[in-house]
């Protein structure tokens, strides 16, 4: 039994049939990346899962229990948490409290009154941030405001601000997306390098093959709302219709 | 100390100094002077100070920390000030269940009002505010007549119950006190020239700024406080972050509409009347503008906003023609004249004028308000330092 289990999930905008009967079972602790061309339904799916959009008719079910109908903080405190595609951010504070607030909030729940207590004595929540800015490399960024970091630092801190709830199933939208190489480079060897220290379960979108090929575990190749294979990635280059959805008219 | 870091206890002394010393600060100019309209040293505008500074720090824990712009805010300040000239008239006339109970009730008040307003965000969340305080105000100025006094407003009498107090027949309506010591009594220093006024309501209303203060400087360094701050830079990220941000910005609000009701209450300790115009729309607009005027976001910014306007509103709206001919006697007759005329629209009942323009440029040069400007400088100053001896430590904004 996976740890998200999609069966049969449906959304029509207008007349776009976005998502075609999709099924998808992740297994936990492993890597479960979607591809497909541009506009394949991937970023619909993934909205389906953090509670921005709704099916029309299907089920997602996260370690056995329901995610339709939940609000975005019960989702992220059932244990999954998103990584965007374009860094959201809170530009206005340093990178240190971008990181804090997230681990703020998987330990103390989705609210809690606490205007009398001090940042100054959460020293626990402190060494997690600082440990994991470490992990993804800018430790030494940490007391710099958010706003002013490069494209490239911005997708590290979203990923340590992932990182930090230790979730139980990562998401990961386009993770390299206007990335130059070396970037790219570098973000794949980062989570390989996380995926061994880290048991967490991820599930990544990407529409370039070549990003996932060496981190997934798992396929699923989305094309036009539909999933037409799901296979292990040496299988996935030489089969017939992945290739022709991407070399054939689907191409970007 | 207090639980706070060396730079806020620094800050809160500092303040604290300021309140403690202002009936000297506020009064430079001797008695006979032809400066002494600029002093600002008498009880009823230093009481306003410390007052409308209240008022100012907690709705920037609202507006401040989580962006939500309320213009409703003076609802609350009406409110505490009814409630707490009726707990004058029916309990007792000590000030301390009057200020008490002002703040609760205008809590009450804000959980309901932010319960429904809150639904929204932006401008909508604004106009829902505006529409609330409105309809507070008419309720107040007409249909609540019995318990508000309608537009003559609400003030003690001879007469009232007040049920805890020892009642001596006939006499005068007793002032506000606490324990005995009433709000406007005031001692008089005479020193050569000068006069300084020690005012009792103004040293127990800046107690309860100190106070309101550091409640403020301990939420702000809350970690509820920095849920508040990543509201107002991305509260939907924090939603996916797993923060229910409902409830934050709503107990904000409500925080921030009982020091509103505090200030409300306050008011009507100094001076036992309440009316409608307390809560109307303009002085909503008022707090609003002090916040920003003086730096929302900022510790001090509202507190320096709030003494910045009441003295505008109350020297500047002082001067008239003849204080400006007497300014100028010494130029000759037409060039005299010539400066009056340009001047005059911006004194007296033309002090909106002035106030206006000193908020254009700021909110134009200094966005971050007055604090802003200070910060400025402050690095000119530690610049020059920084050229004489060699360690340069980053500067941190202050707040």
């Amino acid at each position: 039994m996976g740890i998200l289990e999609v069966q049969s999930v449906n959304k029509r905008f207008g007349g776009l049939q976005a998502l075609d009967n999709v099924n998808l079972d992740v297994e936990e602790g492993k890597v479960h990346a979607i591809i497909g061309p541009n506009g394949a339904g991937k970023s619909t799916l993934l909205n389906c899962f953090v509670g921005r959009l709704m099916p029309d008719t299907g089920t997602v079910m996260f370690n056995g229990k329901s995610l339709l109908g939940l609000k975005p903080h019960e989702i992220n405190q059932a244990g999954v948490s998103r990584v965007f595609q374009t860094p959201e951010i809170f530009t206005e504070l340093t990178v240190l409290e971008n990181v804090m607030i997230p681990a703020l909030a998987h330990r103390d729940g989705a609210f809690k009154l606490n205007p009398w207590a001090r940042m100054r004595s959460e020293g626990g929540i402190k060494d997690l941030a600082e440990h994991t800015l470490e992990d993804v490399g800018m430790a030494e960024k940490r007391h710099m405001t958010a706003s002013s970091m490069s494209r490239g630092d911005k997708r590290r801190l979203e990923l340590a601000m992932g990182l930090v709830q230790e979730p139980k199933l990562l998401l990961l939208d386009e993770p390299t997306a206007g990335m130059a190489r070396a970037d790219t480079e570098n973000t794949i060897n980062l989570l390989k390098h996380i995926g061994e220290t880290r048991g967490i379960t991820k599930i990544i979108i990407e529409h370039d093959m070549e990003v996932v090929f060496s981190l997934a575990d798992k396929i699923s190749v989305l094309v036009q709302g539909h999933v037409i294979v799901e296979d292990k990635p040496e299988n996935i280059k030489g089969n017939p219709k992945v290739q022709e959805a991407y070399l054939g008219g689907a191409h970007e | 100390m207090f639980g706070l870091d060396t730079k806020d206890t620094r800050l809160f002394f500092f303040v604290a100094v300021l309140v403690a010393f202002a009936p000297f600060l506020m009064n430079p100019f001797p008695t006979e002077s032809g400066l002494a309209q600029f002093n600002g040293g008498y009880p009823d505008l230093m009481q306003r100070f410390v007052i409308f500074g209240i008022f100012a720090i907690g709705f920037n824990i609202l507006f401040g920390l989580t962006g939500y712009l309320s213009f409703g805010h003076a609802a609350f300040l009406g409110t505490g000030s009814y409630a707490a000239v009726w707990m004058l008239k029916l309990l007792t006339i000590n000030v301390i269940p009057a200020i008490v109970i002002s703040t609760l009730v205008a809590g009450v008040m804000a959980l309901a009002i932010g319960f429904i307003s809150l639904r929204r965000s932006g401008i909508y969340f604004s106009i829902l505010t505006l529409a609330f305080a409105q309809m507070a105000f008419a309720l107040a100025a007409s249909v609540l007549t019995p318990i508000t006094g309608g537009e003559t407003g609400l003030q003690t009498a001879l007469n009232d119950p007040r049920i805890l107090d020892f009642r001596a027949e006939g006499g005068n309506i007793p002032a506000p006190s606490l324990f005995g010591l009433e709000m406007r009594a005031s001692y008089e220093w005479l020193v050569g020239g000068w006069s300084f006024t020690f005012n009792v309501g103004y040293y127990i209303s800046g107690l309860f700024m100190l106070a309101a203060l550091y409640v403020a400087i301990r939420i702000f360094r809350s970690p509820f406080g920095l849920m508040l701050k990543a509201i107002k830079t991305n509260q939907n990220r924090l939603n996916y972050t797993g923060v229910s941000t409902r409830p934050y910005t709503l107990t904000a609000f409500v925080i921030s509409g009982m020091y509103a009701g505090l200030a409300g209450g306050l008011m009507a300790a100094m001076d036992p009347l309440a009316g409608a115009e307390r809560m109307q729309w303009t002085a909503s607009g008022e707090v609003v503008l002090m916040t920003i005027l003086g730096g929302a976001g900022t510790l001090l910014g509202p507190i320096l906003g709030a003494g910045f306007i009441k003295y505008f509103e109350n020297i500047f709206s002082k001067i008239n023609d003849s204080i400006l001919h007497s300014w100028f006697s010494f130029l000759p007759e037409g060039l005299e004249n010539v400066m009056v005329t340009i001047l005059h629209p911006f004194v007296g009942k033309g002090w909106h004028l002035t106030l206006g323009i000193l908020f254009m440029l700021v909110v134009i040069f200094l966005p971050g308000g007055l604090m802003e400007g200070m910060q400025r400088i402050g690095k000119m100053f530690s610049r020059k330092k920084k050229s004489d001896e060699t360690d340069g430590k980053a500067t941190v904004p202050a707040e």
